[in-house]
C-alpha cells in the first residue's frame, strides 16, 4: 500500500514536502490524538480524509531526512508505525462503513421486495377490465414494428404472442441485448435469462448470455426436465401459478442445481395471451442475483427495470382505460346521436302529422277565401282578398314543403312533373313577396319571349326556390329592385347526348307551342279585351277558330293518348328546354350576408351553405340543373339556376285542371289576371296594401279593373248555376248558353253537331239573365254555405274544389264574355244572379254491386238526393252522353269498363267536346233523347268538368293516385257511409 | 215473452254480433238508413245480399271446380262478394274475401278452394246470425214493441 502511494504521488509531493516538514513535528501528538479519536463515530470519515492528506507527502522526503540524522530515522520509524496504525484504523472505519451501508442496502432491498410482493398481483385491481386481451391487442400492434424498435430502451415484451417464432426470436434477442446493455456496463458477467414457455411450460424460446446448455437441450422441455435440484420445482410451480392466474409476478428463487450450483435468481414471469384471451404460455425473465455485494445494485436495477415495466404497463393500462373511456364516450355520443336522430325522426313525423292537421283547416280557409273572391267585392276588398289568398296559399305551400322536406330527407322525394306556366309562377312569387313587402323596393319579373308559356316541371319546388330566393333578396336589399329573369338558354351540358337535338327540335315545338299558347292566351286576352273593347272580340274569335282549325289533330291525338298512361302521353310529345332563372337584387351583396357560409369554389360561382339554399341546390340538382350565385358587394347578387323543363306542345291540356293541378291553386288567386300569362314583364311597385299589384304588361294590365273582377266572379257563379239547374226551362236555357259557349271555346261546331250558334247565342241570353237576376243571392248562399261549414276536409279534396271551379272559370269567363258584351254588360254590374228554382243536383252513381247500389242509393235518399244508377263504365259514358250530371260517383272496379277508363273518356269529352275517345274505346255514341229539349232545341251537352268521385274499396294511396291520375277529383273509400257521402256532396255539389 | 225481454235480447244479441266481429259499423249505417218510409230496409238489403252472395258462391264453386280455373272471373266474383259484404258490414266475410283475393292473385287453386270454404262458412254463420236477429226483430214487432236503436 505504501509503495503504491509513493509511486502514484511522487511528483506532487515535491511542493508539499517543505511545508509539511514543520507541522509534522509539531502536530505529531495532535495527530495521534486525532487518529485515535474517530472510534465508532461515522463523522470521523471526513477527518480521516483530512488526515490522509499529510500522509501522502511523507515517504521519500522522510527517507532523505532520515539520512541526515539519527533522530530523523527514529522519527521515521515512528512515523511509519503511526501511519500503519492510521491505515488500519481507516480500513476498520471503512469496513464499518461498508457494513453499515450493506445493512442499509439490505433494508432497502427488503422494502423493495415487500413492495414487489405487494404489487405482484396488483393487476387484479384492473379487474374492471375483464379482458386483458384488449391490452395485448394493443401490444400486438407492435408486431411489425419490432425490428425498428432496437433503439427503444425497453420494448413492451409483455404479452407478445409467440406464434411467429422468427419475429419473436428477433424480438427476444433484442430484448435480451437491451437488458445486457442495461446491466452490462456494471456487471457484464451478470447472467440474464429470457425465455418463453408454452402452456405446458415447455421452453419455446430461450436466451441465455452464458449458455451452458445448447438450445436443443432446452427447447421443448420444461424446467423440471432440464434441471434437477432445489428451486426448480418452485420455479416451475411459480410459473404455473402465473399461468393460471393470468397475472404477471416476480419472485426470488434460489436454485441448487447440479448444473449451476447454488444460484439465486430473481424471476419475473408474465402470462401470454392469445388474441382470443386464452393464456397460451408465459414469458420468463430471470437474473442471477447470487450473493455478491454489488449484486444488490444490479438487483436494484433489475427491480427498477421490472418496476419500470410495471409502470409502463400501468401507463399502458391507463392508456387502455383512457381509450376505453374514449370509446365509451364515443359510444355514448353515438347513442346520443341515434337518440337525437330518432327524436328528430319522431319530431319530423309529428311535424308531418301536424302539417296534415294544419293543412286541412287551412285549405278550408283558403278555399273559402277563393270562393269569397268569386263574390261581389269592391276593388280594395278584392285586393286584400288576393293578398289573403296568396298568403294562405303560401302557408299551404310551406306546409307542403315541410312534408316534402321530410320526404327529401328520408330520400323518398319524388319529383312531380306538372304542367305550369312560368310567367304565372314568376308573377305569383313576386306578388306574394310584394304582399308582405315592407320596404320601398320594386319587384320585377322579366320573362323572355322564348320561354314557353307552359312547361312541365316540379312547379312546387321551383316556386319554393324562387320564393326563398326572392325573400332572401328582399331581406338583403334596402333600395332598388329585386327581380326575376327567365330566359331560355342552350343546354348547359352538351355532352349529355340527345340534348342538342332536342333543343333544336324544341325551337319548332316551342314556336308551335307559343302559337297555340297564343290561342290560349287569346282566349284569356279576350276576357279583358271584351270588357273594354267589345268590337275587338270578333277579331279574336276567328283567330281562335283559325288556330284550332289549323291543328285539328291535336285533340284527337290527345284523346288517343288519353287511353294510355298519362305519363306516356306526356312523353309522346315532350321536348326539353333549359330555362335560366336569375333572381337578382341591388342589395348589399354576398360578402356581407353570406360571408360565414360561403365557400368560393371558382371565380364566378359561389356555392353557399345556408340550410335552405343548400336544400335548394340539392333540389335543383335533383331536377337536373344547378344553382349558382354571383355577387358584388354593395352592388347586389344574382342567384341563378338553370333547369331543364319538358315542353308539351299540346296546349289543350292547359285547360285540364288535372295536369295543371298545382298551378290551379294559384290560378284561383290570379284567375282574374289571366292575361298575364302572355305578358313577359311584371312590376310590383312599392305601394300601400290597397294597391299591391300593378302589371304593366304591354298595356293589358290597365284592364285589370274592378269590372274584371266582377265579371269573373259573376261567371263563376253563373257556371255553378248552370250545373245545378235541373228545372227544365231554365236549365235548358243555361245549358244552351254554356253549350254554345263551349262550342265557341272548343270550336268544332260541325263535330259536335250543334245548331246555328249565332242565333242561339243571342236570343236566350239576356232573358235568362233577367230571369236569374233575383236568385243570385240565395244561390250564392246555397252554393257556398256548405263548403264553409265543412272546411275540415282533406286538403287534397279541397284542392280538387279549386280545380273544378277554376277550369270552369277559364272557360266560362271566356264564354260569357261574348254574352255579356251582347247583353250590354248589364250583368256585370248586376252581379251574380242565378235561378235555383228547386233545382236538385243530378247525380250519377256508377256501381255494379247491387248491394252497394242499394245502400248508396238509400243513403243518398236520406241526404235528399235522387240518383241515377248505372252498372259499369260503358253505361256511365252513355249516361253522360245523354245527361248533364253535376256529380258522378264512380266505382273503380267494374266489369265491362272500369271507372278509371270511363273517367278518362268523360274527361276527354270535356276537353275536346267530342266522344271520339269513347268511340275509339268501342262505345257507341248515344244521342241524348229528343224529349230532353222541350224547347225544341236540341240537347247540348256541357263540356264543363263534372266532378267525378271515385269509390274505391282499397283506400290506399296508390289507388288514390291512380284515381287522380285518371282525372278523378276525389275518392271515397268503400264502404260508403253517411259522413263520407255527406262531405263529398257538400264539397262537390254547388 | 215480454217485449222488454225481447228487446234486451235483441240488444245483447246485436252487441254480440259486433263484439264477435260478424258485423261492423257499416251495419249500423244500414240500420240508420231504416226509417218509417223504409221500414224493412235492413232486411231488404240483407236479403238481397244473401241472394247475391249465394249466387256468387255458387259461381265461385263452379269456377274453381273447372279444369282450368278462370281466376279473373273468380277474382271478379270475390271482389263482388267483398264489396257487398263490406257494404252491409259483414266484416268476417269481407276479411275472408280479402285473403281469397290474394290467393286469386297468386292463382293458387288449393288455397282458393280453402278460402272458398271459409267464405262459405262465414257466410252461413252470418246468415244464421242475421236470420236470428231478424226473427227477434219480427218477434219484437209482433209483440208490439219497437226495435231498439243501436248506438
Amino acid at each position: 500500500m505504501v509503495c503504491e502511494m509513493e509511486n502514484n504521488h511522487l511528483e506532487e509531493m515535491d511542493i508539499e514536502v517543505l511545508s509539511s516538514m514543520w507541522p509534522e513535528d509539531i502536530n505529531e501528538a495532535g495527530r495521534q490524538f486525532n487518529i485515535e479519536k474517530p472510534g465508532g463515530d461515522q463523522d470521523m470519515l471526513e477527518e480521516v480524509t483530512i488526515i490522509e492528506e499529510p500522509t501522502i507527502v511523507d515517504f521519500k522526503r522522510l527517507l532523505e531526512l532520515t539520512n541526515y540524522s539519527e533522530k530523523g530515522s527514529s522519527q521515521l520509524a515512528y512515523l511509519v508505525k503511526n501511519w500503519e496504525y492510521k491505515q488500519a484504523n481507516v480500513v476498520r472505519l471503512l469496513r464499518e462503513e461498508l457494513d453499515n451501508l450493506n445493512k442499509q442496502r439490505q433494508e432497502v432491498e427488503l422494502k423493495k421486495l415487500e413492495i414487489l410482493e405487494e404489487h405482484r398481483f396488483e393487476e387484479e385491481r384492473y379487474g374492471c377490465d375483464k379482458r386483458p386481451i384488449s391490452i395485448l391487442d394493443e401490444v400486438y400492434d407492435i408486431w411489425q414494428d419490432v425490428p425498428r424498435r432496437r433503439n427503444v430502451v425497453v420494448v413492451e415484451n409483455k404479452g407478445l404472442e409467440i406464434d411467429a417464432e422468427c419475429d419473436t426470436v428477433i424480438y427476444w434477442k433484442q430484448q435480451a441485448m437491451h437488458l445486457e446493455k442495461l446491466f452490462g456496463g456494471k456487471h457484464s458477467a451478470r447472467a440474464v435469462v429470457i425465455g418463453h414457455q408454452d402452456k405446458e411450460l415447455r421452453y419455446r424460446f430461450i436466451y441465455n448470455h452464458f449458455p451452458s446448455l445448447q438450445e436443443e437441450d432446452i427447447i421443448g422441455k420444461t424446467d423440471v426436465e432440464i434441471f434437477t435440484g432445489a428451486g426448480v420445482k418452485e420455479s416451475q410451480e411459480f410459473k404455473r401459478e402465473v399461468l393460471e392466474r393470468g397475472l404477471p409476478a416476480k419472485r426470488e428463487i434460489t436454485f441448487e442445481t447440479e448444473l449451476f450450483g447454488s444460484k439465486t435468481f430473481l424471476i419475473y414471469v408474465e402470462p401470454v395471451f392469445s388474441k382470443a384471451g386464452e393464456t397460451i404460455g408465459v414469458n420468463y425473465m430471470g437474473m442471477d442475483v447470487t450473493d455478491q455485494v454489488f449484486d444488490l445494485l444490479i438487483k436494484d436495477e433489475f427491480i427498477m427495470f421490472l418496476l419500470a415495466q410495471q409502470v409502463r404497463k400501468r401507463e399502458k393500462m391507463a392508456k387502455v382505460r383512457e381509450e376505453l373511456a374514449v370509446q365509451k364516450a364515443k359510444e355514448t355520443e353515438l347513442n346520443k346521436t341515434i337518440h337525437i336522430t330518432e327524436e328528430t325522426m319522431r319530431a319530423k313525423q309529428m311535424l308531418a302529422t301536424m302539417s296534415h292537421e294544419i293543412r286541412s283547416p287551412l285549405s278550408g280557409v283558403v278555399s273559402m277565401a277563393e270562393i269569397l273572391s268569386t263574390t261581389k267585392l269592391d276593388k280594395e276588398q278584392r285586393q286584400l282578398l288576393n293578398v289573403m289568398l296568396s298568403s294562405g296559399d303560401l302557408v299551404l305551400q310551406l306546409i307542403n314543403d315541410i312534408l316534402d322536406l321530410s320526404k327529401v330527407e328520408s330520400g323518398v322525394m319524388k319529383l312531380e312533373a306538372t304542367k305550369f306556366r312560368p310567367r304565372e309562377v314568376v308573377k305569383h312569387v313576386l306578388q306574394t313577396a310584394a304582399a308582405s313587402l315592407q320596404k320601398i323596393l320594386t319587384l320585377e319579373g322579366h320573362v323572355a319571349d322564348d320561354v314557353p308559356v307552359e312547361v312541365i316541371g316540379d312547379v312546387l319546388r321551383i316556386r319554393q326556390i324562387l320564393t326563398n330566393l326572392i325573400s332572401n333578396a328582399i331581406k338583403f336589399t334596402h333600395e332598388g329592385n329585386v327581380g326575376i329573369k327567365l330566359y331560355v338558354v342552350p343546354e348547359p351540358y352538351p355532352g349529355d347526348g340527345e340534348g342538342h337535338h332536342k333543343i333544336i327540335a324544341d325551337q319548332s315545338t316551342v314556336t308551335e307551342n307559343t302559337q297555340k299558347d297564343d290561342r290560349c292566351l287569346s282566349m284569356s286576352q279576350c276576357i279583358s279585351k271584351q270588357k273594354d273593347f267589345y268590337g275587338k272580340e270578333h277579331e279574336e274569335g276567328p283567330y281562335q277558330n283559325h288556330t284550332l282549325n289549323d291543328e285539328p289533330k291535336t285533340p284527337v291525338e290527345n284523346e288517343a293518348s288519353m287511353d294510355e298512361d298519362n305519363e306516356n302521353h306526356l312523353h309522346l310529345h315532350e321536348t326539353t328546354v333549359w330555362i335560366r332563372c336569375d333572381v337578382y337584387d341591388t342589395g348589399i351583396g354576398i360578402p356581407v350576408f353570406y360571408k360565414i357560409y360561403l365557400s368560393v369554389t371558382n371565380d364566378t360561382n359561389i356555392l353557399f351553405y345556408t340550410p335552405d339554399i343548400c336544400m335548394h341546390m340539392e333540389q335543383v340538382e335533383l331536377m337536373g340543373g344547378h344553382l349558382t350565385v354571383s355577387s358584388r358587394e354593395h352592388y347586389g347578387s344574382t342567384f341563378t339556376f338553370v333547369l331543364p323543363y319538358k315542353v308539351s306542345p299540346i296546349c289543350e291540356d292547359s285547360d285540364d285542371p288535372d295536369e295543371l293541378s298545382d298551378m290551379a291553386d294559384h290560378d284561383a288567386a290570379v284567375d282574374d289576371n289571366d292575361e298575364d300569362t302572355s305578358s313577359g314583364f311584371f312590376q310590383f311597385q312599392p305601394r300601400t296594401l290597397g294597391s299591391l299589384f300593378s302589371s304593366s304588361s304591354s298595356g293589358r294590365a290597365q284592364k285589370l279593373s274592378a269590372n274584371n273582377f266582377g265579371f269573373s266572379a259573376f261567371h263563376k257563379l253563373n257556371g255553378f248555376a248552370d250545373d245545378s239547374c235541373s228545372f227544365p226551362s231554365n236549365n235548358i236555357i243555361s245549358k244552351e248558353m254554356t253549350s254554345v259557349d263551349d262550342a265557341c271555346s272548343v270550336v268544332d261546331a260541325s263535330e259536335t253537331s250543334s245548331e246555328p250558334k249565332s242565333s242561339l247565342k243571342l236570343s236566350p241570353v239576356s232573358d235568362s239573365k233577367v230571369a236569374r237576376g233575383k236568385k243570385c243571392h240565395d244561390d250564392e248562399n246555397g252554393q257556398f254555405q256548405n263548403p264553409c261549414k265543412y272546411s275540415s276536409h282533406s286538403s287534397r279534396v279541397s284542392r280538387e274544389v279549386d280545380e273544378i271551379t277554376k277550369p270552369r272559370d277559364a272557360q266560362e269567363t271566356c264564354q260569357m264574355q261574348s254574352k255579356s258584351d251582347r247583353s250590354s254588360r248589364c250583368s256585370s254590374s248586376s252581379g251574380p244572379e242565378i235561378p235555383k228554382s228547386a233545382s236538385k243536383p243530378k247525380i250519377l252513381l256508377v256501381e255494379d254491386n247491387k248491394i252497394n247500389v242499394m245502400v248508396t242509393q238509400s243513403m243518398m235518399k236520406q241526404l235528399g238526393h235522387k240518383i241515377d244508377v248505372v252498372n259499369n263504365g260503358v253505361e256511365a259514358v252513355h249516361a253522360v252522353q245523354c245527361h248533364n250530371y253535376d256529380l258522378i260517383l264512380m266505382d273503380v272496379c267494374m266489369p265491362v269498363m272500369d271507372g278509371l277508363q270511363a273517367t278518362r273518356l268523360i274527361r276527354s269529352f270535356e276537353e275536346t267536346g267530342n266522344w271520339d275517345a269513347a268511340v275509339n274505346a268501342g262505345i257507341e255514341q248515344h244521342m241524348p233523347p229528343s224529349d230532353s229539349s222541350p224547347n225544341g232545341q236540341e240537347f247540348q251537352l256541357s263540356t264543363k268538368r263534372i266532378p267525378i268521385i271515385a269509390m274505391t274499396a282499397n283506400a290506399l294511396a296508390e289507388s288514390a293516385d291512380e284515381c287522380f291520375a285518371n282525372g278523378m277529383d276525389s275518392f271515397v273509400s268503400k264502404p260508403v257511409n253517411f259522413p263520407k257521402l255527406k262531405q263529398c256532396l257538400e264539397q262537390y255539389l254547388p | 215473452m215480454e217485449v222488454v225481454q225481447l228487446q234486451t235480447r235483441f240488444v245483447e244479441y246485436t252487441a254480440s254480433l259486433f263484439r264477435e266481429g260478424y258485423l261492423d259499423a257499416q251495419f249500423t249505417q244500414l240500420q240508420q238508413l231504416q226509417d218509417e218510409s223504409n221500414p224493412d230496409f235492413v232486411v231488404e238489403v240483407v236479403s238481397l245480399f244473401f241472394e247475391d252472395s249465394e249466387r256468387l258462391l255458387n259461381d265461385l264453386t263452379r269456377a274453381l271446380n273447372q279444369q282450368s280455373v278462370d281466376f279473373k272471373k273468380v277474382d271478379a266474383n270475390v271482389h263482388q262478394l267483398k264489396g257487398s259484404s263490406s257494404s252491409i258490414g259483414a266484416q268476417r266475410i269481407k276479411n275472408a274475401c280479402i285473403t281469397f283475393r290474394n290467393f286469386c292473385d297468386e292463382q293458387n287453386i288449393e288455397a282458393s278452394l280453402r278460402c272458398l270454404q271459409q267464405v262459405k262458412q262465414e257466410y252461413s254463420l252470418v246468415k244464421n246470425k242475421l236470420d236470428t236477429l231478424f226473427r227477434l226483430e219480427q218477434q219484437i214487432v209482433a209483440a208490439g214493441g219497437s226495435i231498439p236503436v243501436m248506438e
